[in-house]
């Protein structure tokens, strides 16, 4: 898409997009660039000097069993982190759209989680749930169950999925009430006066017209997952234990700024940078051609 | 009969009654369970240590409201609150103020100007959607500390405030501005910026305060790249500052305090989003097109 008119002259432009591009050469491109160089070099242990590898990194970070072990837990935590936020999120926004009075209200009360910052949606998970004050824990306790998240994987794993979709829910709320108020009430009358009942009708007109919604917010908290749930995890469990909630984004600092592997560290960048190509690249192919039925 | 007609011309599907309530009653659970992490949080901030750390702790607000806030604001545990309250302000300010000119800028620039490089810059540009901070944080990081920018505010701001989402988006408003307008623009021999001044700045009023109120929230709310950049406490952003509140060793964290210091580090965004809640509402719904 072109527009027919355009102004003359070519210093202008130029200066006009200058800011954008020496801020992304300086930061985006250079330091892109410096990972993709570092990851080919193992630096000795004083710092002094380096030496060419080739791709030994590479072949020494998959041979790792800590990184393959973070591949599964990155898998594992975001197929949870999109289910945990968008469930919920599908069922508020079907009981929010049957309602003509009020709708209003709870969504303005249902976008609160959002604007709260995932590290701090963290610490009140993580005051929740303490071993020492935690309500929750407490009542699990005088339920019987003893939680520990600091100890057991599993239940550090699922503190961090809820911590993280906590927030969500409002983000796919939105996305979902807006696409199921544009639902044309003409097809769902339809199907009423054909006698379908409310869930055959959802299951069967609802859902599949929501399809473009579902897929488009299925990417997009994959990707949050990945890359926006590090604040969540360093304030909870900080990758433990056992490394049992070290995903791939908290591996490339622990290694990095905590164990100093400075090789290892811009290898895994580079690693994530082809993650993140392709899963723009998914996002793109989603967003041009929409999934329709 | 009057009433059955008006039952038709609402819709047949939509429930009444009984049916009606229920529905209400399941949203109103439903909102109990997504806001209890909040409620919690303020009862706390509310009560004194020894309330919390004997459990359970009371789930109804306590009467030291007023303390623990002023404890939190002006002492806190390593920088008062406030002070970190005030660089959090800068800095998503400055991210959100700073994206948004650099974004005006540049889609100006491409989509009004046939110039050399105009695709290669576009490219470029485009290519930075591929790149989360987290994805390169250590040479990004050597790159800052090379400039001496650590524990500054450019530290924390610049890095974070090229991206390539504003500036399509404008790109994308801007190619709806009819053609007439820059016509006629030019025809009374009106200079470019003052047409950008003039029309395309006011035309994209709602566009700007949209993206105003996400870039607020996503600069706010950042957390791993002020942990890496801001070692002294004084340049903490509160949303960073709450960890480092935690003790390190087996001591118990002063909870009433850093509960209250959670409340005011959601405060101001819940603010923003609620009172900015169409702007809001549109601009994620746009910038995720």
């Amino acid at each position: 898409m072109e527009k027919r008119v355009t102004f003359n002259g070519w210093l202008l432009p130029l200066l006009l997009i200058f800011p954008q591009i020496f801020i992304s050469a300086v930061f985006f491109f250079y330091p892109a660039g410096q990972a993709i160089w570092q990851s080919l070099f193992i630096p000795d242990p004083f710092g002094l000097s380096s030496q060419y590898v080739g791709l030994g990194n590479f072949e020494y970070l998959f041979g790792d069993k800590y990184y393959r072990q973070s591949f599964a837990t990155t898998a594992l935590f975001s197929t949870l982190v999109t289910l945990t936020s968008m469930v919920p999120a599908l069922f508020l926004a079907v009981l929010a759209d049957r309602l003509i009075k009020g709708a209003g209200a709870y969504r303005t009360l249902l976008i609160w989680p959002y604007a709260v910052a995932p590290a701090v949606a963290g610490v009140l998970w993580l005051f929740m749930f303490n071993t020492r004050v935690g309500v929750v824990a407490w009542y699990l306790g005088l339920l019987g169950y003893d939680w520990n998240h600091v100890l057991n994987d599993g239940e550090a794993m699922g503190l961090v999925v809820v911590a993280s979709s906590w927030g969500r829910i409002s983000y796919n709320f939105l996305f979902f009430f807006a696409a199921l108020q544009a639902v044309p009430r003409s097809v769902i009358e339809a199907a009423a006066i054909d006698g379908a009942r409310f869930w055959r009708r959802f299951f069967t007109i609802v859902l599949p017209l929501l399809s473009p919604t579902v897929f488009f917010l299925l990417v997009v908290n994959v990707v949050y997952a990945f890359f926006e749930t590090f604040g969540v995890i360093h304030t909870i469990t900080s990758g433990g234990p056992q490394q049992a909630t070290t995903v791939l984004v908290y591996k490339v600092f622990a290694d990095g700024f905590v164990g100093q592997d400075l090789g290892s560290s811009a290898a895994q960048s580079v690693v994530l940078l082809f993650l993140v190509g392709a899963l723009t690249i998914v996002q793109f192919k989603f967003l041009e051609k929409r999934v329709h039925y | 009969m009057t009433a059955s007609v008006k039952q038709h011309s609402s819709g047949m599907v939509e429930k009444h009654g009984k049916s009606l309530w229920f529905t209400h009653l399941l949203m109103i659970i439903g909102i109990l369970f997504v806001f209890f992490p909040i409620w919690l949080a303020f009862v706390a901030s509310t009560v004194t240590q020894p309330e919390i750390v004997s459990p359970p702790m009371p789930l109804w607000p306590g009467s030291h409201f007023l303390e623990n806030y002023k404890k939190a604001l002006f002492s806190g545990v390593n920088v008062p609150v406030s002070t970190m309250l005030l660089n959090s302000l800068i800095m998503a300010i400055g991210i959100a103020v700073g994206k948004i000119i650099i974004s005006l800028l540049s889609a100006f620039a491409i989509v009004y100007f046939k110039f050399p490089g105009r695709t290669f810059f576009f490219w470029t540009i485009f290519l930075t959607l591929m790149l989360p901070v987290e994805v390169r944080i250590v040479p990004t990081y050597e790159v800052v500390a090379g400039f001496g920018l650590l524990n500054s505010y450019s530290g924390l701001i610049f890095p974070l405030i090229a991206s390539a989402t504003a500036t399509f988006l404008f790109r994308q408003f801007f190619m709806t501005i009819p053609d007439e307008l820059a016509e006629a623009a030019r025809v009374d021999g009106a200079r470019p910026m003052r047409f950008f001044i003039d029309i395309v700045l006011p035309m994209s009023r709602t566009n700007i305060a949209a993206l105003f109120v996400i870039l607020f929230i996503f600069g706010w709310n950042q957390y791993l790249w002020p942990l890496l950049i801001t070692t002294d406490p004084e340049m903490n952003t509160i949303v960073m500052g709450i960890k480092q509140m935690f003790p390190s060793g087996d001591d118990v964290a002063d909870w009433p305090v850093i509960m209250a210091t959670s409340i005011l580090a959601m405060l101001p965004p819940i603010f923003v989003v609620v009172s900015m809640q169409k702007f809001f509402v549109r601009g994620l719904v746009d910038s995720e097109k």
